[in-house]
């Protein structure tokens, strides 16, 4: 075994790592906070994460085609095209929410559930008509942009794209939001209200209704935003893309502690970190026995081991406040 | 009472079971129609090489179909989406063989949906031309009604090893695969000849990841290999390329056919220009194959992607494996149909095709081509760097 090889790389997986979990984690909150709020995981989420890819790309390329992807500078397109695509995923998510769960409020809570994954398979088929008709494609491919494609060689084998750093940073900066919000302003004391007691906040003159609203929106804006940095990182998206990232970042939820804020976000790094020394070591260290297609058998074996030991998720306990 | 009851309803629906599918499709039988099904992906990821198997063999049977109509019958082309999945195949293949006029299928593009599917085909003897089914498997299983146009892996894999170690003279190679039966076995195909020819597999890595290629592509760059080599199809291996150049990776890279689509640089751009590929696709540079292009792009409206021209030429034969059955006057059987197809020598645009006695053409071409411009209307443009006619192996026993 080469150790040397095996040191080396380590620096590189880690950050790959770090990069692909800060992306759960923005992904995770949407589940973690509606469960927080309503105690029902929203299988849709997943499809309203990639929604923002899709209006993230139409939106590039419509820059493109009018040539103004040259013109403005990169830091504009690239915030112009987060909001939307943060704007179109939280819409789409409080549309979901009135017309497929709010209905079902009162109804035992599998019912929701099983509304949820309809949702799931009508948006699915729904972007992928909407795209075949309107771009005859079912890949759509982010146009490349040079400034995010440059790479920092930190050493001579480790190096971080402007790309990951991208990510990192603009998930720190959501994430930060997303903490003040909830725990510093009144609407987000509302939010944990409502988490806490739905009857007993409406009692205190909290309009519960506008709080899930505003909780949906909320998370559907984050897995929208980590829609629009999975597309500018991984470049190629499909409407089926959003499944395997919303399942593992649902993963993420539970791992941290479902219904806890800071918990989804370390559940998901820990995951992202797993996953990629996984597919790096696995045949490194087996000698080929096992391969990088066992990775999610390692990240998931550990997993359940955690699990057995902390049912509740890492963060499950000790932070009792939800939302 | 009550079980009496039930057991009078259960014996109503097993009469009702025996005799309505014996009735059915004598109803829907209509004398004098002739059905070609294609059965390819048109929808989903590789719905741009599914729809030219399917257009291919459309424009095919409307050059072709003449003679058939003569002798007064109806010639039908019936398409089939197979979704690229072996399930949704072979749900489609039951209810092809359930249609009596259906006499060939042209199709698939994946081996994995093409093996059990003609399963199927074979209960009945129903003749498969496949334009694209390039696995080893499709043809060793021996079966009568089973035949392809085009090459197989366990030569293409070869092909493209001799060019890695002779013309590429790469002394190191790194092979990714998709772990599906055709990318898995044209890598494991690629890799033991690589292996014959001294060259060192620096790593045999598979993953059905999608998106995040990162962790794969990490040791790979550590280890520098000459050449990278990725058993697949393109729009898994298109991303893990170029994601594999952004991260700063050298290396040349090579595939199989699965690479030959327009596609490969709609996702991948500049990033795989230069990039080879072995296919059994004939390139569109010869006068007849121009021809074809000039048809296809007249009636569709787009240039034709790589297994149309395949499609055409199955389509082709096809119907003259009918036309010398319905000579005589009678009416075809799908026995007779399967076993024309074997008789016939067909010489068409991709060269003269001629079965063996397991459906292999005798002699099948083989092209490496070079990726030469990451414009997708100029596909057809590409460098032809190599080409090989090899005679099919002999069934393994």
């Amino acid at each position: 075994m080469d150790v040397e090889l095996l040191l080396g790389i380590f620096p590189q997986v880690l950050l790959d790592g770090i990069t692909l979990g800060f992306m759960y984690a923005l992904i995770a909150l949407g589940y973690t906070m509606v469960y927080g709020v309503l105690e029902f995981i929203n299988f849709a989420h997943s499809e309203i994460f990639i929604f923002g890819a899709f209006v993230g790309v139409e939106l590039l390329l419509t820059f493109k085609a009018a040539g103004w992807l040259d013109l403005l500078p990169w830091v504009v397109v690239l915030v112009l095209v987060l909001l939307a695509g943060m704007a179109a995923s939280g819409l789409l998510a409080v549309l979901v929410e009135r017309t497929a769960y709010r209905p079902l409020r009162h109804a035992p809570r599998l019912i929701p559930l099983i509304s949820a994954i309809g949702v799931s398979f009508f948006l699915q088929d729904t972007i992928r008509l909407a795209e075949s008709l309107w771009r005859n494609a079912f890949n759509l491919v982010y146009p490349p942009m040079d400034a995010l494609n440059h790479r920092f060689e930190l050493t001579q084998t480790v190096d971080v794209s402007m790309k990951s750093l991208v990510v990192i940073v603009a998930a720190l900066l959501m994430l930060w939001g997303l903490h003040s919000l909830v725990n510093r302003t009144k609407v987000g004391k509302a939010i944990r209200a409502v988490a806490e007691d739905q009857a007993a906040a409406s009692l205190m003159g909290i309009n519960v209704n506008r709080m899930i609203s505003l909780t949906f929106l909320i998370g559907g804006a984050m897995g929208g935003g980590a829609g629009v940095l999975f597309g500018m990182q991984y470049s190629l998206i499909n409407p089926y893309t959003g499944f395997i990232p919303g399942l593992k970042a649902f993963t993420a939820a539970v791992l941290g502690g479902i219904g806890n804020i800071p918990g989804a976000m370390l559940g998901g790094l820990l995951l992202g970190i797993l996953e990629a020394f996984g597919a790096s070591y696995l045949s490194l260290l087996t000698g080929g026995a096992f391969g990088a297609e066992y990775k999610d058998i390692l990240a998931f074996s550990i997993l359940i081991l955690i699990l057995i030991f902390r049912p509740k998720g890492l963060l499950g306990e000790i932070v009792r406040e939800r939302a | 009472m009550k079980t009496l009851r039930f057991r009078h309803l259960l014996r109503a629906l097993a009469i009702a079971a025996l005799v309505l599918p014996g009735a059915l499709p004598a109803d829907a039988q209509s004398k004098g129609t002739i059905k070609i099904a294609t059965q390819s992906p048109l929808s989903g990821g590789q719905s741009a090489l599914g729809e030219g198997i399917k257009l291919g063999a459309q424009l095919g049977m409307e050059k072709f179909k003449g003679n058939l109509e003569k002798q007064g019958y109806k010639v039908e082309l019936v398409p089939f989406d197979d979704q690229a999945k072996p399930d949704v195949g072979v749900a489609n293949a039951k209810n092809i063989i359930s249609d009596k006029d259906i006499m060939v299928v042209i199709g698939h593009l994946n081996s994995g949906v093409a093996i059990p599917s003609s399963e199927v085909y074979k209960e009945v003897t129903l003749a498969m031309i496949s334009p694209a089914n390039t696995n080893e498997k499709v043809t060793d299983r021996g079966y009568p009604n089973v035949n392809r146009v085009c090459g197989r892996d366990d030569v293409q894999g070869p092909v493209g090893g001799e060019f890695a170690a002779t013309v590429m003279k790469a002394k190191s190679v790194y092979i990714v695969h998709d772990k599906t039966t055709y990318g898995q076995g044209v890598a494991e195909a690629f890799k033991s000849d690589v292996e014959k020819k001294g060259v060192k597999v620096l790593g045999f890595e598979g993953t059905e990841e999608k998106s995040n290629f990162d962790p794969i592509i990490t040791p790979i760059k550590a280890k520098n290999p000459d050449l990278v080599y990725f058993g697949g199809i393109y729009d898994q291996g298109a991303p893990f390329f170029k994601q594999a150049r952004e991260k700063g990776l050298k290396s040349k890279f090579l595939g199989p056919d699965g690479f030959d689509s327009s596609d490969l640089v709609k996702i991948a751009g500049k990033t795989v220009v230069g990039m080879y590929y072995t296919t059994a696709a004939a390139p569109t540079s010869s006068p007849a194959a121009k021809q074809f292009v000039d048809e296809f792009k007249k009636k569709f409206g787009k240039n034709p992607e790589p297994y149309a021209a395949e499609s055409y030429v199955a389509t082709g034969i096809a119907i003259k494996a009918l036309e010398s059955v319905v000579a005589g006057g009678k009416a075809p059987t799908r026995e007779a149909v399967a076993s024309a197809i074997r008789k016939v020598k067909y010489a068409g645009m991709t060269g003269t095709i001629e079965f063996d006695d397991k459906g292999d053409p005798k002699k099948a071409s083989y092209y490496v081509m070079q990726v030469t411009s990451d414009n997708p209307e100029k596909w057809s443009e590409n460098k032809e760097a190599k080409r090989l006619a090899i005679a099919a192996p002999a069934a393994k026993k």
